[in-house]
């Protein structure tokens, strides 16, 4: 590690730094991109990021962070509890994890047609550094299209249920999603969704799911296996600005920096990463994945990698850059500037976008906005 | 510099703006407040805090405020922002002092996951504590508060904080809330006993609070060593009394009465059992305090303790 005079101001990765509100920069996102420089935070420092972590869920993360620098005895004594309270939850967050992937192998035992972990399950049990920290909303995995019904039958057998039953979420998940309805064991918390591609079925992007099985990576001694890396990086990078929540954001972030930095080792990496990109119709997310952890993390990519990606109008990528900077950035209710919630609800209208043709979506979101009136 | 050293002038001031850092053992809070009534209870019931400079670190903030608006004249309300959110539904102006020691609650609650947390009294003597684990009505407080007058150091009215490392248990010296004819019988058996206001018409009927003794908060820093665990019912008539109760039932009992038992998981598990190893267990019935004293003092001479649980 390397060393650093104890100056307890950070300079802030590019982007962060064109705050024109003037109020104080987030430091959890300098925390994020340069961890190293955590045990010369200042007390007040650490005050604002634990506050800042704690909205954004990162708790966890920076608690890994300063574990894996072995600093947790430099940083001062009051903050080291809200990272132990984290660590502890994350731990055993990581262990449900784990045993709800056992009991999936359980009830699909017999079948042979290899089960894809994705996101944070997959980088738990591939060992990878983007799982380090990481709090886990549910397991999901991917099969073969052609053995989705299979795996729902099994599960059910076995004891998980469909956590919605509504006739029209139903109908969404069956004839428009890329996932089946999202289904937990009547006796554990841990939600699984079950896919078979990584992008709906109707939307404007589209990917070939036999492509990503293909190239699927087994994982030691099992039948589960996790995407291969360029397409580790495509699916974390279209699952960007899905939800309207800050914390959803900025762990898609986090993984994708997490992901680029440790893959970033194979030399041949970023040229696979590219052509696989336009192999798969996916050059487009790869840009906005590669700019903001490049703005909002400082992620090393090499040199005119985004040029050889698809780049966005001008107009385009600056409306991207100014939505981003106000939705993904985290800030404290003190420090909050206007346009977060606008922006926030534009990057997931064009996520909604994305999902699906316009008249699909004219319809659903029709039928969502009439039952939160009725439910009302 | 504790609460009480501070001129109540400048307390106010700095309550106002920027908030008050205290230093309460093992979490360090912030409160701010520009509620007149509020900020005179909070200097009785934490007076003797150490309060700490602006600007370090601190676990958890809380703001009391009153809304704007209508809400500010008619039936006055009051709402707690934890971090500058809202989170709790708005109360009666009058119940301030309640709100935020509930809030308070909530905060370690929800949060302070690196103790295995139940829902307890706990007292200590001699190193060795006494907890006292109990839902709302089964006389805890009561007793709790008793304790606190009879040569118990009293570590926590609501909060056994049990650490992982080791299960010994940490202070949190908080003041102990009485309810309804336990203010009253509290006031009668330690003179002594510092109460605040009696606030009518909470949801849990009158309360009041009591502030936590002297010498608790000085040794807020102290640990003790899990010794007893006693699950205390009131009943009406009933002779103070203690039944054995085996390890096994104590110990699920404790994690029944946990915040983050579950959430935890092992380490949640491997704390509460290595606490109840050490532990003599008891359900304990009793009507009167005067009845009820003698049996705890009994507990603390060596030749009172059983052989084993089983």
């Amino acid at each position: 590690m390397r060393s650093h005079s104890s100056k307890p101001s950070w300079r802030p990765p590019r982007g962060v730094s064109r705050d024109r509100s003037g109020r104080a920069r987030p430091l959890l996102l300098q925390a994020l991109a340069e961890p190293e420089r955590l045990p010369s935070l200042s007390a007040a420092g650490w005050d604002r990021l634990l506050r800042e972590a704690r909205r954004a869920e990162m708790l966890g993360r920076i608690a890994a962070l300063v574990a894996g620098l072995g600093a947790l005895d430099r940083i001062p004594t009051p903050a080291r509890d809200p990272l132990e309270a984290a660590r502890l939850i994350v731990e055993q967050q990581q262990r449900l994890i784990r045993w709800e992937i056992t009991r999936i192998l359980h009830a699909l035992a017999g079948s042979d047609f290899p089960i894809v972990l994705l996101k944070g399950a997959a980088y738990l049990l591939a060992e990878l550094p983007a799982g380090r920290g990481r709090l886990f909303a549910d397991v999901d995995i991917m099969v073969p299209a052609e053995q989705l019904v299979q795996v729902e039958e099994r599960l059910l057998q076995a004891g998980w249920e469909f956590v919605t039953l509504d006739r029209y979420d139903e109908r969404y998940y069956r004839s428009w999603s890329h996932e089946l309805m999202p289904m937990r064991h009547r006796h554990r918390g841990i939600v699984v969704d079950v896919h078979h591609n990584i992008l709906p079925p109707v939307g404007r992007l589209l990917a070939d799911a036999r492509l990503l099985l293909e190239a699927a990576r087994p994982l030691p001694g099992s039948r589960l296996a996790v995407l291969a890396p360029p397409d580790m990086i495509l699916h974390s990078a279209v699952h960007m600005f899905q939800s309207g929540e800050l914390h959803s954001a900025l762990r898609d972030l986090t993984d994708l920096d997490a992901l680029l930095r440790h893959f970033a080792r194979d030399p041949g990496f970023f040229d696979a990463l590219v052509a696989r990109a336009h192999a798969l119709g996916l050059a487009r997310p790869l840009f906005y994945a590669l700019r903001n952890t490049r703005r909002l993390l400082g992620t090393p990519t090499p040199e005119g990698l985004e040029r050889r990606v698809d780049i966005p109008p001008r107009p385009v990528r600056a409306l991207m850059d100014y939505l981003v900077s106000r939705a993904m950035v985290p800030r404290l209710p003190d420090a909050t500037p206007r346009g977060v919630t606008l922006s926030r609800w534009a990057l997931h209208v064009r996520y909604q976008w994305q999902r699906m043709p316009a008249r699909l979506l004219a319809r659903h979101l029709l039928h969502k906005a009439l039952s939160r009136r009725a439910a009302r | 510099m504790t609460v009480g050293e501070l001129a109540r002038d400048e307390f106010l001031a700095r309550l106002e703006h920027p908030g008050i850092s205290l230093d309460t053992g093992p979490f360090l809070i912030r409160i701010k407040t520009a509620i007149g009534e509020l900020a005179d209870e909070v200097r009785f019931l934490y007076g003797e805090f150490p309060v700490l400079p602006d600007g370090g670190i601190t676990h958890f903030r809380l703001e009391l405020r009153r809304p704007a608006g209508l809400r500010r004249w008619w039936r006055p309300q009051v709402f707690s922002l934890f971090d500058g959110e809202r989170r709790f539904e708005p109360m009666p102006l009058a119940l301030a002092i309640p709100t935020l020691e509930w809030s308070l609650n909530w905060c370690v609650a929800a949060n302070a996951h690196h103790h295995v947390m139940v829902h307890s009294a706990v007292l200590e003597r001699d190193g060795r504590a006494l907890l006292l684990p109990g839902t709302p009505g089964a006389g805890k407080s009561t007793l709790c508060a008793a304790l606190a007058h009879r040569g118990w150091r009293l570590l926590s009215d609501e909060f056994a904080l049990l650490r992982p490392a080791d299960s010994q248990l940490v202070s949190w010296p908080r003041p102990i809330s009485l309810k309804g004819p336990s203010i009253d019988l509290i006031r009668a058996f330690a003179p002594d006993a510092r109460l605040g206001r009696t606030i009518p018409g909470t949801p849990k009927g009158p309360v009041a609070h009591l502030r936590p003794p002297s010498a608790s908060v000085q040794r807020a820093r102290d640990r003790a060593e899990p010794a007893w665990v006693v699950f205390p019912t009131y009943r009406a008539g009933e002779p103070a009394r203690l039944t054995p109760l085996s390890r096994a039932r104590a110990f699920y009992r404790l994690a029944q009465f946990s915040f983050n038992y579950e959430l935890l998981g092992p380490p949640g598990f491997e704390t509460l059992s290595r606490a109840i190893d050490g532990c003599d267990t008891y359900d304990f019935t009793y009507s009167k305090l005067d009845d009820a004293l003698p049996l705890f003092q009994a507990l603390v001479a060596p030749s009172s303790r059983r052989v084993a649980g089983s």
